[in-house]
């Protein structure tokens, strides 16, 4: 682990004993934690057993969790598959050299950024009807909510990955005659796509994420059918809580090590995008103007 | 275009972003020490704690925020009865405050974990070589440099834990993105203008906030 090699030596004897000592110190610490946590949960009979039945019932699978895990599914790929199309329009918008497009294609992408993500899913489901005299089903509101925040982060990563293709590549494209939307499509966009492969798959798990906001416009998803209408018919709202959370940590968690996986191979191979930090279910997610992209490496 | 001018309205819109404001402030000192002390975990040689702090970032990380809020009012809340206020709103703002914390920590853990990270091990070797003892080296050479790679991380997570404080309204509270559901219901005719005005007011906040961040990182910048 590096990091332990730039704050601690590699531990001898006495460490390791004292290393061990603290261990057991703590692991009773952190098992007194948990059980305290269980008996709060057993003084509040969550843990009896009619709570937790309906889940060995094949019917709430089929009524409520899977429907919900497909309405989750649904939303997060039709937003990905635009939130990629908004992304690479307006990172290409934003490199072009009249103003006329750079500037409007930045403000976009800038505003849409730092607006929270429930206010345009608001606006679309409850304002747009007003504007267009015809309802906003809440799965548009919430893949149209998606598309801006999602689309406008994703542009600033791919200007981040184009800006970062090795500058011989388009020269070269050049010097060979193309124009520059075919160095655009052919050579830079290819390469940068490749490269930005970890970032995608990462902004695929905030996506998902975001897609639980689709409970709040009843957009019959995972937490609205898995917790509130589960919870609403056999009123165990704990125990529904905890198996859909298990439900997204273990979507997401694979999705985290495949994106982690596409970032080991990408090391190895042709120039790669120094990772970003994406954080946060979250909003804001890449560093500003994509400042902390360094130069290629190899 | 009487929106805004009726001061009911405004009132409600200023309320709104107080609650924001208020939200985003608090969570984010509860999420800085919580989340120093987990990376502190996450980084120390003891296994038990690493475990501890992998599992907190990997749990919360990985659950939608929504989720958790949820969890918050309906577990903690209206089943284990745990109540931070007499007062209505203000039980659903704490309530708030500790989701977000929370869930915030994990970043916060991940954050300072690889600033950690971008510390070239040569350096702590060099401190060592010139006969600096543990502390000392923490002290004067690898943390200053982890400090400084860490600003613009933080500056995407303060961002987006403001922009997240909006779903604290799924519990009830009338945060800014409540206020704007209601005023768009009542005022249909200005829907565009109620828009425009909200999110500009968040755009006015966020954008100079992450312009100054940007422009921090890079001033302090490690240049190696």
């Amino acid at each position: 682990m590096s990091t332990s090699s730039v704050l601690y030596d590699h531990p001898g004897p006495r460490a390791r004993i004292r290393n061990t000592v603290l261990s057991v110190i703590f692991g009773v610490a952190v098992l007194a934690l948990l059980y305290w946590l269980y008996r709060k949960f057993d003084q509040a009979g969550q843990w009896e057993a009619w709570l937790w039945k309906p889940f060995a019932d094949p019917k709430t699978w089929t009524q409520f969790v899977l429907p919900g895990l497909w309405a989750t599914l649904k939303a997060a790929s039709v937003g990905m598959l635009l939130s990629l199309a908004f992304g690479i329009i307006f990172a290409v918008g934003r490199l072009s050299e009249h103003w006329w497009i750079s500037v409007p294609a930045g403000a976009v992408v800038e505003f849409f950024r730092a607006v929270p993500l429930l206010l345009m899913i608001f606006f679309v489901f409850y304002g747009l009807p007003w504007v267009l005299k015809q309802p906003v089903s809440a799965f548009w509101a919430v893949v149209i909510g998606l598309t801006l925040y999602n689309g406008s982060v994703l542009a600033e990563a791919f200007r981040a990955g184009i800006r970062s293709v090795p500058s011989g590549q388009s020269e070269a494209a050049y010097a060979i005659g193309m124009r520059k939307t075919q160095v655009m499509q052919l050579i830079l966009i290819p390469q940068a796509a490749r490269a930005m492969l970890p970032i995608i798959v990462s902004q695929l798990v905030v996506l998902l994420k975001d897609t639980a906001l689709g409970y709040i416009v009843a957009y019959p998803e995972l937490l609205q059918r898995g917790v509130n209408d589960l919870a609403a018919n056999y009123g165990n709202i704990i125990p529904a809580a905890m198996v859909i959370a298990v439900i997204y940590i273990v979507i997401n968690s694979l999705l985290t090590w495949f994106a982690g996986w596409l970032d080991r191979r990408s090391r190895t191979r042709a120039f790669r995008v120094p990772r970003q930090t994406a954080p946060a279910g979250t909003p804001g997610a890449t560093p500003e103007g994509g400042a902390t992209v360094t130069e290629p490496q190899g | 275009m009487d929106v805004f001018t009726d001061p009911k309205n405004f009132e409600a819109y200023v309320s709104g972003f107080l609650w924001i404001l208020k939200l985003t402030g608090a969570s984010a000192v509860c999420a800085l020490v919580l989340g120093v002390l987990l990376a502190a975990m996450r980084v120390s040689p003891v296994p038990v704690l690493r475990g501890f702090g992998a599992g907190w970032v990997n749990i919360f990380r990985n659950t939608p925020l929504t989720l958790v809020i949820f969890f918050c009012y309906f577990g903690l809340y209206s089943t284990l009865g745990l109540s931070l206020s007499q007062e209505l709103d203000l039980n659903r703002y704490w309530l708030g405050v500790i989701g977000l914390s929370t869930y915030t920590a994990a970043f916060v853990c991940e954050a300072i974990r690889s600033g950690i990270n971008t510390v070239p091990t040569g350096q702590a070797e060099a401190a060592r070589a010139i006969g600096l003892s543990f502390a000392q080296t923490l002290r004067i050479v690898v943390l200053p440099q982890a400090a400084r790679s860490v600003i613009a991380p933080f500056g995407s997570i303060l961002i987006a834990l403001c922009k997240n404080a909006t779903i604290v309204g799924t519990i009830g509270l009338m945060e800014s993105s409540n206020v704007m559901k209601d005023l768009i219901n009542s005022y249909g005719n200005a829907v565009i203008l109620i828009f425009l005005v909200f999110a500009g007011t968040f755009a006015a906040l966020l954008i100079p906030t992450g312009y100054f961040f940007g422009w921090l990182a890079n001033k302090l910048a490690v240049k190696r």
